[in-house]
């Protein structure tokens, strides 16, 4: 019965809550079990609320038996990725700088999620400050792959993505600043979705480069994404980024998923060198299913797009520098005295701010730290920053003429499958080109879902295909990706995740 | 150090200057927490203006059409689209360790205003911008003896300030004052008070902070005549009196010109202000001057007002403070001197107030001007601040001019007036302080003065009617005050011919 619940995606579970087939504390307490069983291998969590979940559970079901109206998805346990500021739970982003930080107040998001009623099992683990594509660089140790546990879940939210493929959770949040929600989706076997940018609110993430980042569904099913997607997104006045339109009509473009005309272009720059053949076959199989579904697949260029790693790696650490500027062991988090200051006696402000900064930072945060002073600095700021703007500039418009064209595009999400923990650890250029493929929708804040296209002949491990779609059109994503899933599903006989490898119980380690 | 006349002997002067106008909107410029001055530390802040992980800013629309209507104010040019930008730093009172504030992209620029010289005549200063930024919070040094960062055992930071909307106003260069720049500097600033006053855009009290002044003053050689560029300048910070912009200016001229003549050269830098010593130390130079690292601020979106909001701001701006002073000084028949005095008093309100509630224009003037200044400046107060309303001012003048009191008679009336014992009619029934009006009773106080000093009646009698003052005096005593001399005098008189 347990077990049952777990492999029930959202929809599914919420349809069972509403028949009163099942109760939402049976349900929650069901991925509670379930994460104590395997999360001591996965890790995808850094802070776990039994109490709260369990709470919030039997609030819904009182509600529901006393024939409140509910949402669609309330009582359905969900996870959140530990960059979204949560009253009453740790947020840390991954960082020892935050370490027991308890936020006063709710993100905009978390807002929505409460107030429909969905229990918040836990925050999940990530790169520190979402920066990297791995988790390894979480201050915290990192996630592991429930494919196989010696590989990383992607990054920086491995931890939301192995949850959910893990059934520790049906819903997770991501948030997706270069591809973290997309990448960590597709080595995992799961679905995420980086909406429109301005499409979910921003307040309350703990900002990495303001410009990018992005909040979105991590799931099993494209349906699921969709339901998520509505409850969180929408207009907030709290974040004057956010787009002042009704969200488009996704879990309807789901349910009418048909791809019979639809335009497909198939991007040039985005295959071919740096691929693995497996993420390559996957990708032609799933493309040619398009074709015979009746959608006009045709190649569109996007040349900029070989440009995209480069500017991203100038603007992404440029508005990082800044955001994190205020990690400063003043108001709150770590803080780091030094006997002595640096012109001795008693430590001055300054040298606390820069005792904690040293500590507090991991190496990555620190690279980009260091990357973005440079860019913004007075001399080099038109040849870096300037640079980078002008190449942002022109990937948009990439992706303009490439819409005159085609309704959506589509590319692998990654260019591999899950590598080995440690494997690129020491090689942060090889860890940035996990991202090759996904950062072009960041930088020009177009949507983009990520779905599994199957496994890798080579090493058996899942590989996925992502479909973008102009700005505010995200209901393209779900029109073809829903599309894609059902005939994918078809041919696999069943969800991809049930070809994982079962995680086993282990016993629970007492703390000493 | 070297005289005025003689710096100025040798050098040319150049000011300009940059003030901080914090906006009294009701609420800071990115978010909804009050600005109220004085609330206890800390009291005044969110996540947003305290900069906690996640939170985001939203902008003051109320303090952008406040940016708008200053600029408008100093006849500058309003972007269509303008942009907030991040100037980054580290420092204990900023929440974020960045400052937004505009930088290359300001809401107002090239404008220029016409400043009233104490002698009435005028100087045109060029404007260079206006642009809008947040305050930071302010810090408490404890332990040290000046108050200041060197020596204090640790530091107390209050965010109340921080994200208080801030327009800071920048002067081009001002040539041409030449000896009159520190007055010119002054008058400057006293000029833009007046002016935002009366766009009820702040509430521009310099000994509270919410108009800053820093002043740049340079020097050239009159040697070089007037196509020489200027010389190397210096910013003196926070300079926060009309009196101190003045002083600093002129003492910055002074110590520049001693420097230059002793060969020596200026270092470009900013420099602290000891109101107590009268002199400037030098702050940050420009080699020292950190690298802000400007990039355009990604949690706003860019602010473009549209053609009809700035017209229709444009349209209701009020009456400038010059023209305005002009018609009034006009239609109350003051003389330039007291129209000064008024202004000078920061008594041109309540006068306005005053004579709108009835009072003659001069007896208003004189009741603020004199009774009131003094009774004000005895509790320390501004005029505004006094108990008494422009309307109870007129109120009391009224029952002077119906000769229900006389002049002894209406301060006692001010007296239970400010002291909260109503309108100066209900203190006039409560204190009985009407005058006798009743010409009987008068007539039975004169004829026992008259009694009582027999002596003095004689000598009026024979006709040196000016010792009838000691009759007068006797009557006015019997009677506490409350007669009319006037009528006092025409009655012994009359009982005495
Ligand atoms: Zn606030």
């Amino acid at each position: 019965m347990s077990d049952d619940l777990l492999r029930l995606s959202g929809a599914a579970l919420a349809e069972r809550l509403a028949a009163g087939d099942t109760s939402s504390v049976e349900a929650t307490q069901a991925h509670l079990d379930q994460i104590a069983a395997v999360d001591g291998d996965v890790h995808a969590f850094l802070h776990v609320d039994a109490e709260g979940a369990l709470a919030q559970a039997a609030d819904v079901d009182r509600r529901r038996a006393s024939g409140a109206t509910l949402h669609r998805l309330a009582g359905v346990p969900i996870a959140v990725k530990d960059v979204v500021a949560t009253a009453g739970l740790p947020t840390t982003a991954g960082s020892r700088l935050l370490a027991g930080w308890v936020p006063p107040y709710d993100a905009t998001l978390i807002t929505r999620l409460r107030a429909a009623g969905l229990p918040i099992l836990g925050k999940t683990n990530m790169d520190e400050f979402a920066m990297g594509s791995s988790t390894e660089h979480s201050a915290f140790g990192p996630s592991h792959n429930p494919w196989d546990l010696d590989r990383t879940p992607g990054g920086s939210g491995g931890g939301s993505a192995a949850a959910v493929a893990a059934f520790e959770a049906p819903l997770a949040i991501g948030t997706d600043t270069g591809g973290s929600i997309r990448q960590p989706a597709a080595v995992t076997g799961t679905v995420g979705v980086k909406p429109t940018y301005g499409g979910v609110s921003r307040y309350g993430l703990i900002a990495l480069a303001s410009s990018l980042d992005q909040a979105g569904p991590v799931t099993r099913t494209v349906l699921d994404a969709a339901m998520l997607h509505e409850l969180i997104g929408g207009h907030d006045p709290l974040d004057s980024t956010s787009i002042d339109a009704p969200v488009p009509a996704l879990v309807d473009a789901v349910r009418d998923a048909d791809v019979r005309g639809v335009r497909v272009g198939v991007v040039r720059e985005l295959g071919g060198e740096g691929y693995q053949p497996g993420v390559r076959s996957r990708f032609d199989e799933a493309v040619g299913l398009l074709a015979d579904a009746g959608a006009e697949v045709v190649e569109v260029s996007c040349p900029h797009f070989d440009y995209a790693l480069a500017a991203y790696y100038l603007i992404l650490p440029s508005e990082a520098s800044s955001n994190l500027a205020r990690f400063d062991a003043m108001r709150y988090g770590l803080r780091v005295v030094p006997e002595t200051g640096a012109a001795g006696g008693v430590p001055s402000a300054e040298d606390v701010m820069l005792a904690t900064r040293a500590a507090g930072f991991g190496a990555e945060a620190k690279r980009r730290i260091i990357l973005g002073t440079y860019a913004l600095s007075s001399g080099y700021y038109d040849a870096y920053y300037g640079s980078a703007q002008k190449v942002r500039t022109l990937i948009s418009r990439d992706f303009e003429q490439a819409f005159t064209r085609v309704d959506v595009l589509v590319s692998p999400t990654a260019p591999t499958t899950a590598f080995r923990l440690g494997e690129k650890l020491d090689d942060p250029l090889a860890m940035y080109l996990n991202d090759v493929a996904t950062i072009p929708a960041n930088l020009a804040g177009v949507p983009g879902l990520s779905l599994p296209s199957g496994l890798a002949e080579e090493d058996g491990l899942p590989t996925a295909l992502q479909v973008l779609a102009p700005a505010t059109a995200d209901d393209r994503l779900y029109r073809v990706g829903g599309a894609l899933e059902t005939m994918l599903l078809d041919r696999w006989g069943g969800p991809l995740l049930d070809r994982a490898p079962a995680l086993t119980a282990q016993p629970q380690q007492v703390p000493a | 150090m070297i005289s005025y006349d003689e710096a100025l002997e040798h050098f040319e002067p150049v000011i300009g200057l940059e003030v901080h106008v914090e906006l009294g909107t009701v609420s800071k410029m990115f978010c909804g927490c009050a600005t109220t001055f004085g609330a206890d530390p800390n009291s005044q802040v969110c996540p947003t203006c305290l900069g906690l992980p996640g939170s985001l800013p939203v902008m003051n629309g109320k303090a952008v059409e406040s940016a708008i209507r200053i600029g408008l104010a100093l006849g500058c040019d309003i972007a269509g689209w303008c942009r907030f930008a991040r100037k980054n730093y580290f420092y204990p009172d900023m929440p974020k360790n960045f400052q937004t504030s505009q930088y290359d992209e300001p809401i107002a620029v090239e404008g220029s205003t016409e400043v009233v010289m104490p002698d009435g005549s005028t100087v045109r200063v060029d404007i260079e911008r206006a642009h809008m930024e947040e305050d930071t919070g302010k810090s408490l040094h404890v332990g040290g003896a000046t108050g200041r960062i060197h020596g204090a055992s640790h530091s107390l930071v209050d965010y109340n300030r921080a994200g208080i909307p801030l327009v800071e106003i920048v002067t081009k260069p001002v040539i041409g004052p030449d000896s009159k720049a520190p007055e010119v500097a002054r008058a400057y600033v006293a000029h833009l008070r007046e002016l935002l006053l009366a766009l009820g855009v702040s509430d521009v009290r310099m000994e509270q902070g919410s108009l800053r002044c820093d002043a740049n003053v340079s020097l050239r050689p009159r040697s070089g005549g007037p196509q020489q560029p200027l010389g190397t300048r210096t910013e003196t910070k926070n300079v926060n009196s009309l009196r101190s912009v003045e002083r600093a200016v002129r003492h910055e001229i002074c110590r520049q010109a001693e420097v230059l003549l002793a060969g020596g050269t200026i270092t470009q830098e900013t420099r602290h202000w000891h109101e107590d010593t009268g002199i400037t130390t030098p702050g940050r130079s420009k080699e020292q001057a950190e690298d802000y690292r400007y990039f355009p601020e990604p949690d706003l979106v860019p602010v473009a007002p549209s053609t009809q909001w700035v017209e229709h701001l444009r349209q209701t701006l009020p009456e400038p403070p010059g023209l305005r002073r002009a018609r009034l000084a006009g239609e109350w028949g003051f003389s330039e001197l007291e129209m000064r005095d008024t202004v000078g008093a920061g008594a041109l309100e309540l006068v306005e107030s005053t004579v709108a509630s009835g009072a003659a224009p001069q007896a208003a003037r004189k009741w603020w001007l004199s009774e009131l200044s003094r009774r004000a400046r005895a509790a320390g107060l501004e005029l505004s601040e006094l108990q008494v309303s422009p309307q109870q001012v007129a109120e009391l003048q009224g029952l002077v001019d119906a000769g229900r009191v006389n002049d002894t008679l209406a301060r006692q009336v001010l007296d239970g007036v400010l002291a909260g014992e109503g309108s100066p009619e209900q203190v006039v029934v409560a204190r009985g302080l009407e005058v006798v009006s009743d010409d009987a009773a008068l007539t039975e106080a004169v004829d026992q003065a008259i009694a009582d000093h027999p002596d003095v009646a004689a000598k009026v009698r024979e006709g040196k009617v000016a010792a009838s003052g000691a009759l007068i005096g006797a009557v006015m005593k019997q009677l506490r005050g409350q007669a009319d001399a006037a009528r006092v005098r025409e009655l012994v008189l009359q009982r005495l011919s």
